[in-house]
């Protein structure tokens, strides 16, 4: 039972990272339906970042732990969001009228001049976070012991994730935004500029994913400059699994793919744990082939 | 001329859709465009709207140029459409749709009115308000979708096909609403296949083939115009 639990609170805390991940994804997916291959690598940058800034800014003397990853998490999300806009404004703005292959090509060269980038400034070997950031403890929780920090980025997560759903639900940019996604031209007629939508979404996609960077970073101590490929792909899956386009399908999709692959490999088999994890992917589809949240109303004609 | 269309040139890709339109719209009209599928009213409306660029010639709205705006700026000069087919948006509430036609308004007083009025046209809105819209009938969607135009508080309301599909004692529920939305200081521009409900709600119309105008008169003159009753009216019976 204790086995259990650990690895099902672990799975919680990798699967808030997917979710993340994924929320970029699928809101970029939302507006552009075009699926940004370089999320991944804006993930690998904000892991980077923050090793940058955690090393060089001396936070963690003069903050103390917590006060200083919530800065770090700050700016991180920050600096990351602003990669992401100017990806949206050099790579996908002058196709935006192309072919949507051509978008794509252009979204795969992104990832490849990231992915190049981070590893001619950092170096190809792997990255040590300073491992002592967060005090290594234990918080007993109903007998159980669970790490500190897996706890704050389960909560980390799910706070990000409550306030971008009230953002998308309740505010009018939101609701602006989602309209976009459903229908572009009739979003203009209604005096919504769509190319700011489009810009405030490169905003939020890419400034979750670098705090998932980061959390990753902490939780498991050492980065390379790869990392986004195989976190994007998981990612990626678990926005298909939730329903592409769908905010909370990529959130209930994240947690779910972590969660399974965490159970996966603690009682069948490490080795398989991607296996076991697409496999799942593969069966959610074909079942429900529009993912588990996917929605479809019927357009009345 | 609260609008005016001046020699107006639309291209799709190569392809000219629009070949030198002109027209007026004044203060309070309603003006209708008719012509068969393809002869570029719906064009001329996305045109105005900003949603499809012009290749040459000018709008203008009491003097300023809407040519050369996004169509996101068009409706902060009193302009809003419904567009063909609805296009509602599905997933989202009715209040939503409402809530997004009022995107460029500020004054939440204003808006409140504005609401309440469009409740009091189409009191089916009030009923469904929480409800999806993808999940409403046809006609409901075309209330909606006129409904969220009038939310921008507009000027100019253009209507494209507002009957298209639509169950016959719907089509005149709609119109005598249009009437109504007119009166209380609208001005209207409709494009419509239902030719006949059309000219009898409008003061004057345009006949449009291929890219062109063909014809432009009173209403009433129209409906007894021999070729307009043969091309458009379905022959001999007013």
């Amino acid at each position: 039972m204790e086995q259990f639990f650990q690895q099902l609170t672990n799975g919680l805390a990798v699967g808030g990272i997917y979710a993340l991940i994924a929320l970029g994804y699928t809101m970029v997916y939302g507006v552009l339906k075009l699926i940004n291959f370089a999320h991944g690598d804006l993930f690998t940058i904000g892991a980077y970042l923050g090793l940058t800034l955690l090393t060089s800014l001396g936070l963690a003397d003069r903050l103390g732990p917590l006060g200083a990853v919530l800065l770090l998490a700050v700016m991180v999300m920050g600096l990351v969001a602003i990669i992401g806009a100017m990806l949206e404004r050099i790579a996908y703005r002058p196709l935006r009228e192309s072919p949507r292959l051509s978008a794509v090509v252009s979204a795969l060269g992104a990832s490849i001049f990231f992915q190049n980038a981070v590893m001619l400034i950092y170096g190809a070997r792997f990255r040590v976070y300073p491992h002592d950031i967060l005090p290594k403890i234990a918080v007993n929780i109903f007998g159980l012991q669970i790490p500190l920090i897996r706890i704050l980025m389960l909560l980390t997560s799910v706070l990000l994730m409550v306030a971008l759903y009230l953002f998308i639900q309740r505010t009018k940019i939101g609701t602006a935004i989602r309209a976009a996604a459903i229908d572009q031209g009739a979003a203009r007629l209604m005096g919504i500029d769509v190319d700011k939508v489009i810009m405030i979404v490169f905003l939020i996609g890419p400034s979750l994913g670098g705090a998932a960077g980061l959390m990753v970073g902490l939780y498991y101590g050492q980065i390379n400059f790869t990392m986004g490929w195989v976190y994007g792909l998981k990612a990626f899956t678990a926005a298909i699994l939730g329903g592409i386009g769908n905010i909370p399908g990529a959130m209930v999709g994240g947690i779910l793919l972590g969660v399974i692959e965490a159970l996966g490999a603690a009682y069948i088999s490490i080795a398989w744990k991607d296996a076991i994890a697409f496999c799942v992917l593969i069966l959610i589809l074909i079942v429900r082939p529009t993912g588990l949240l996917g929605e479809r109303v019927a357009e009345k004609v | 001329m609260l609008l005016k269309l001046e020699n107006l040139h639309v291209k799709y890709g190569n392809v000219e859709a629009l070949h030198g339109i002109s027209l007026g719209v004044g203060e309070g009209e309603i003006v209708t465009i008719l012509g068969a599928n393809g002869a570029g009213k719906s064009t001329t409306l996305m045109a105005i709207s900003g949603l499809v660029k012009v290749s040459e010639g000018s709008i203008l709205s009491r003097n300023a140029p809407l040519h050369t705006l996004k169509a996101h700026e068009v409706v902060r000069h009193g302009i809003a459409q419904s567009p063909e087919g609805r296009r509602v948006f599905g997933t989202l509430t009715v209040n939503e749709n409402l809530t997004l036609g009022a995107f460029t308004a500020t004054d939440t007083g204003r808006i409140q009115k504005t609401l309440a009025w469009i409740y009091t046209l189409f009191p089916r809105l009030q009923e469904r308000c929480e409800q999806m819209a993808g999940t409403l009938s046809g006609g409901e969607q075309q209330m909606l979708a006129i409904g969220r135009a009038l939310m921008a508080a507009p000027r100019i309301l253009l209507l494209d096909e507002p009957s298209l599909g639509l169950a016959p004692i719907l089509v005149k529920t709609i119109f005598e609403t249009i009437r109504e939305i007119n009166r209380a200081g609208v001005t209207v521009v409709l494009v419509e296949q239902n030719a006949r409900a059309a000219l009898k709600l409008a003061h004057r119309g345009y006949v449009m083939e291929v890219g062109r105008i063909v014809l432009e008169d009173t209403a009433e003159a129209l409906l007894s115009n021999p070729e307009v009753r043969n091309a458009y009216l379905g022959g001999q019976a007013a």
